[in-house]
């Protein structure tokens, strides 16, 4: 019997030859290495691993669709079950599942504009996780040493910046760190030019600007990294990004949002025309605290004057000068009546001196008569004829010669 | 205290404005108020000196990574 069941001819597969032989026959039609679909997402699920797992439907067919991590985490949407979406990607077979499936690279929503909704739902999503809250918002320094800026170092958008520093705070130093601000590599490199001027302890503000442009064009500031990077940022960051009606995703998880470039350079700088005049007030404060404490200090001095006038030794010097000169007063005053009272009693004594006086007697017409030898001629003995006699009257002396001697006697 | 050169603007502004402060609670001898007034009218003189005389001072990084001066803009 030439027949025997379950004898494996040369025309019997394996499952896994067979399942690698239609995967090769996929595998090499190009056609399949780059298709775009569209449909509808079903049972979606994210994997732990961060791999997407999900079913594309239309109303008769049904396709089996997987997105790795890597593919994922570039999706700008959030993708869920029923959301209508073009899936790119390339068709090959699963064949531990026994199943061909899309292994899909991008997917973007149909229908709305794919970037609206994808900035939407970020938006959303970072909303919801407090980027934007007002509490986490930098003030911005009033008077900055220098400015960081993150910007495209040959367009409009950073010298429209600089002259606006330069004429309202020329001041102020600037650090610009290139980057691009548009196109797949722009987001990495604000990235990486924010974190590089975050850590810079020199660099007090920090303007992320980019000039007008479509939606696509102004992109990388509605990327997921660079408006953490912004979020992450110690130092304040304004950003001035396209035109007035453009808002980004930086513009809300800055600290200020600037309608453009110029008007981020506006907000980061104060204007000398507004700092002469406060110079000028801070002058006339200081001179009027220095006049106003030279005033204080005059009458502190008055006053002090007045209580060292009141406390000085000199008054009670000039007291007891005033009590030394009365008692030289009364001194000289009681010398005075003393030297009064002597002399009424010596002009007493004097009279009575003068009764008893022989100077008195002589007046009454007596006289006194000496000898040479000076002795007093008190009777007839006493003179010799001969004798030179000086008789003594009132107002003088004459001499007198004794002719001779008399016999009688008193 | 810093020297005119050496003291930026901002620092000066609030040194100035901290100065004039000190000044107006009025509890320092003459001769502090004295000091402190000599010192403000110095800041202020400084701080009016450099808005006179600046102009922007711009510098940018390289992709070597060296900061390099650019001239200030017109």
């Amino acid at each position: 019997m030439a027949f025997t069941l379950g004898h494996r001819g040369a025309d019997t597969w394996t499952v896994s030859e067979l399942t690698g032989y239609i995967r090769e026959l996929l595998d090499i039609d190009f056609r399949l290495r780059e298709v775009r679909v569209a449909g509808e997402i079903s049972n979606f699920t994210r994997a732990r691993s961060g791999h997407l797992y999900f079913t594309l439907k239309d109303s008769d067919a049904q396709l089996k669709c997987v997105m790795w991590r890597n593919a994922a985490q570039r999706l700008r949407f959030d993708p869920h079950d029923g959301d209508a979406v073009l899936a790119t990607g390339r068709v090959s077979v699963y064949e531990a599942g026994g199943v061909y499936q899309l292994y899909v690279e991008q997917m973007q929503p149909e229908g709305v504009g794919a970037l609206a909704l994808a900035f939407e739902e970020l938006k959303l999503r970072l909303d919801a996780e407090g980027l934007f809250d007002l509490e986490r918002k930098q003030p911005i320094p009033a008077v900055p040493r220098k400015i960081g800026i993150v910007t495209s170092p040959d367009a409009a958008a950073l010298r429209d910046i600089l002259q606006v520093l330069s004429r309202r705070y020329p001041l102020v130093a600037v650090l610009i760190a290139p980057t691009l601000v548009q196109g797949a590599e722009a987001p990495a490199q604000i990235v990486r030019a924010l974190r590089w001027l975050d850590g810079r302890d020199d660099v007090d503000t920090i303007i992320l600007a980019r000039g007008g442009g479509s939606m696509e064009d102004l992109w990388a500031f509605n990327d997921e990294a660079v408006a953490r990077a912004i979020f992450a940022a110690r130092h304040p960051i304004i950003a001035g990004v396209g035109h007035e009606t453009d808002f980004t995703i930086a513009d809300f998880v800055a600290d200020v949002r600037a309608p453009t470039p110029s008007a981020a350079a506006e907000l980061a700088v104060p204007d000398v025309a507004d700092l002469a005049p406060a110079l000028a007030g801070l002058r006339a404060a200081l001179e009027g605290r220095m006049a106003a404490r030279l005033e204080r200090a005059g009458r502190q001095q008055q006053t002090l004057a007045r209580a060292l006038v009141l406390l000085s030794p000199r008054s009670r010097l000039d007291s007891n000068w005033q009590r030394l000169d009365g008692l030289a007063v009364r001194l000289e005053r009681s010398l005075r009546q003393q030297l009064a009272g002597w002399s009424a009693r010596l002009a007493v004594l004097d009279g009575r001196l003068a009764a008893v006086s022989p100077l008195a007697t002589l007046q009454r017409g007596y006289a006194i008569v000496r000898r040479a030898d000076g002795q007093l001629v008190r009777q007839v003995d006493d003179a010799r004829p001969g004798d030179r006699l000086s008789i003594q009257v009132t107002d003088g002396a004459f001499a007198a010669d004794v002719a001779e001697e008399s016999e009688e006697h008193d | 205290m810093t020297e005119p050169e050496a003291l930026a603007f901002e620092a000066a502004l609030q040194e100035l404005n901290e100065t004039v402060d000190r000044l107006e609670t009025g509890d320092l001898s003459l001769e502090a108020s004295l000091a402190l007034y000599e010192r403000g009218q110095w800041l202020a003189r400084h701080c009016q000196a450099l808005l006179d005389q600046a102009t922007l001072r711009v510098e940018q990084l390289t992709e070597h990574g060296e900061i390099v001066a650019l001239p200030a803009p017109d």
